[in-house]
């Protein structure tokens, strides 16, 4: 038989101040945890909903951002005359040629910082629905004018509906703000690709293709294309999906990584913090122990007394710290995206592995914190518990 | 005819402390009658505690036998030990050991959580166990809203809950005054005689240990 649940829970009571303090130590590293998780998770989520499932990417092999991979302007056209090419009702091609380049802005709240620029090809607007202008109009084909992500409007100084945007020094004018729904289309700038080809007298070289596929289930057979065509050899497909989510894994591994990193350091302070509780717990006990030994409750009921005890202690403190982590969702965050070197938007984002694994986390610490005090408990003499005073 | 309960047989008990080892009982041999009522008494240091221990079996002799209903506990595991120990001793203690976080019906419940008593026959008898030492009124009550006096009627309520053979109580009126003191030996003397508890009590106490029928005196670990 074990220990009554009542005598665990009471015994919290009777300690309230030193039980909060160690619950708030541990609810803050959940907490932390918790944050840096979902921070990770809200790159790639951010990334991940930039792609579309049915449009295909399609970069230079070697390069490992837009900006690194050329495309030039033969294989563009020769990519356009692919049957997997999807046309629309005029029978165009689908497809947005583009041109990516990064320029600086200054940052409202001071500092600089390097912004995407894309150019696009007519179809843009059938190729990536998701895009709703939010304020003035579309630039116009032909003219040096730009649309600008949500994400740039509010965080960049000089990128709002009018202002004037040096690029490759020309004088570029906002037109539009647009919003794609928190994706990373949102920290980025579009205008007409061919005037952006011109202003950096690229030729007709682009950085990336993008089109829409006819067929999803056509998308093997397109590989094989590019593994197969001399032209296209060096030149790699992929659902753009897929490409932006590879996008985030630097950045978000980083995040994780040096995020775990501190947490863990973190940890050891809120175990000790909890060992010590634990130890007090079990000092301020020792006659109570020695005479429930006594009575003939056995050595491991008063084991799972006191693990039960730290355990409930981690656990309030994982409720406490998941829900403080609660406040972040409606949190956004700007920072530059190691994998584009450019400004990338995106929001704290939990998921149910994020809160299971804040749970183990927790539980770690009640079990690591709790052991040692408990077998401290559980080792005691009953004759010399009960002298004990 | 009597039979006898517990057989102390040649024991003594050695604390070894360095390389030092101090002895607390020297070859320590007699017998306590079922129904008996018997004061260990002695100065301090004399090893009354050290004997009532290894009679309650929380503790082992160096050497010697004790055997209580026909078997030496010494010879039992630690789980089997404190089973035993459950079911066949009720402990009293000078500061009367109470749970603090407990209420007076919780302390008394404690020992029958060890038991496959149901709920409602644990409850029956922490109450007719209250209500013998006369605090049916208090079950309600944390130890620090009760009185010395009535802390240790309800930790003799808890000694007597499991019906236990064997009652020992070490000094169980040393933190008491003097009325309270005599409610206590009162009730243990009821205890002994109404209910035919083989009672150990060790106390300083000249007017306690006269409730005893039998008084052993320990001198430096010798019954003298
Ligand atoms: N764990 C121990 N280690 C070493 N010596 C011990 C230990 N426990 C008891 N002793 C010694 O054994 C002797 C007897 O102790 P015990 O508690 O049995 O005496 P007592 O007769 O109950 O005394 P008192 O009347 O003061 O309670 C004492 O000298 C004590 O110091
Ligand atoms: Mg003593």
């Amino acid at each position: 038989m074990t220990v009554p649940f009542s005598y665990i829970i009471r015994n919290f009571k009777s300690r309230k101040l030193t039980t909060g303090i160690t619950v708030l130590g541990i609810s803050m590293v959940v907490f932390v945890f918790t944050a840096v998780l979902m921070m990770s998770f809200g790159i790639k989520k951010t990334l991940k909903s930039t792609g579309s499932a049915d449009n295909v990417k399609i970069a230079r092999k070697s390069a490992n951002g837009e900006i690194s991979s050329i495309i030039e302007g033969d294989i563009v056209n020769f990519i356009k005359t692919l049957p997997q090419v999807a046309k629309d009702s005029k029978n165009q091609a689908i497809l947005s040629a583009e041109p990516v380049v990064i320029i600086n802005l200054d940052i409202k709240t001071g500092g600089l910082s390097n912004i995407t620029v894309r150019g696009v090809s007519d179809s843009y607007g059938e190729l990536r629905k998701q895009i709703k202008l939010i304020q003035g109009r579309p630039f116009t084909f032909g003219a040096r004018e730009l649309i600008v992500g949500e994400a740039i409007d509010r965080k960049f100084k000089g990128a709002q509906l009018g202002s004037k945007v040096k690029i490759a020094g020309d004088y570029w004018t906002v037109v539009g703000i647009f919003s794609t729904d928190g994706t990373g289309f949102d920290s980025e700038v579009w205008g007409d690709a061919l005037q952006l080809l011109n202003a950096f007298n690229r030729g007709n070289a682009v950085s990336t293709v993008t089109f829409k596929l006819a067929d999803i289930s056509k998308y093997n057979e397109l590989k094989q294309v590019f593994k197969s065509e001399r032209r296209l050899l060096q030149f790699e497909p992929k659902i753009e999906q897929i490409y932006y989510e590879e996008q985030s894994e630097f950045m978000s591994s980083f995040i994780k990584i040096l995020g775990t990193v501190i947490t863990v350091i973190f940890s050891f302070g809120a175990m000790i913090g909890a060992m010590i509780t634990m130890y007090a717990s079990v000092a301020n006990r020792v006659r109570e122990i020695g005479t429930m030994r006594a009575l003939g409750f056995l050595r491991r009921s008063i084991l799972t007394a006191f693990m039960t005890e730290s355990l409930i202690i981690a656990i309030a403190g994982w409720i406490f710290g998941t829900l403080l982590s609660l406040l972040l969702t409606s949190q956004k965050v700007s920072t530059l995206n190691f994998n584009s070197f450019s400004e990338l938007e995106f929001g704290f984002s939990l998921s149910p592995d994020i809160i299971i694994s804040s749970l183990v986390f927790a539980v770690v610490m009640g079990i690591v914190g709790g052991f040692l005090p408990a077998v401290r408990a559980a080792r005691l003499n009953i004759v010399s518990a009960l002298r004990a005073n | 005819m009597e039979k006898i309960i517990i057989s102390i047989e040649n024991v003594s008990k050695e604390y070894k402390r360095d390389s030092l080892s101090i002895s607390v009982l020297n070859n320590i041999t007699f017998d306590v009658q079922e129904g008996d009522f018997l004061a260990l008494m002695g100065p301090s240091g004399s090893g009354k505690t050290t004997l009532l221990n290894l009679i309650a079996g929380i503790d082992q002799p160096t050497v010697g036998k004790i055997i209580i209903n026909g078997n030496d506990i010494a010879k039992l595991s630690a789980t089997s030990l404190a089973k035993w120990r459950s079911e066949n001793v009720g402990f009293i203690f000078q500061f009367y050991n109470l749970i603090p976080v407990l209420t007076a019906f919780e302390n008394v419940e404690l020992p029958l959580l060890l038991t496959k008593l149901s709920k409602s026959e644990r409850k029956k008898r922490v109450e007719l166990a209250l209500s013998i030492v006369g605090l049916g009124d208090r079950m309600d009550h944390y130890p620090k809203q009760l009185s010395g006096g009535q802390e240790q009627r309800v930790a003799i309520a808890r000694a007597v809950v499991t019906d236990p053979a064997i009652i020992v109580a070490d000094e169980p009126t040393g933190d008491l005054d003097k009325n309270s003191a005599a409610e206590v030996l009162t009730l243990l003397d009821r205890l002994n005689k109404e209910m035919k508890k083989t009672i150990i009590m060790v106390t300083h106490d000249p007017s306690a240990a006269s409730k005893a029928h039998i008084i052993k005196h320990l001198e430096k670990g010798d019954l003298v």
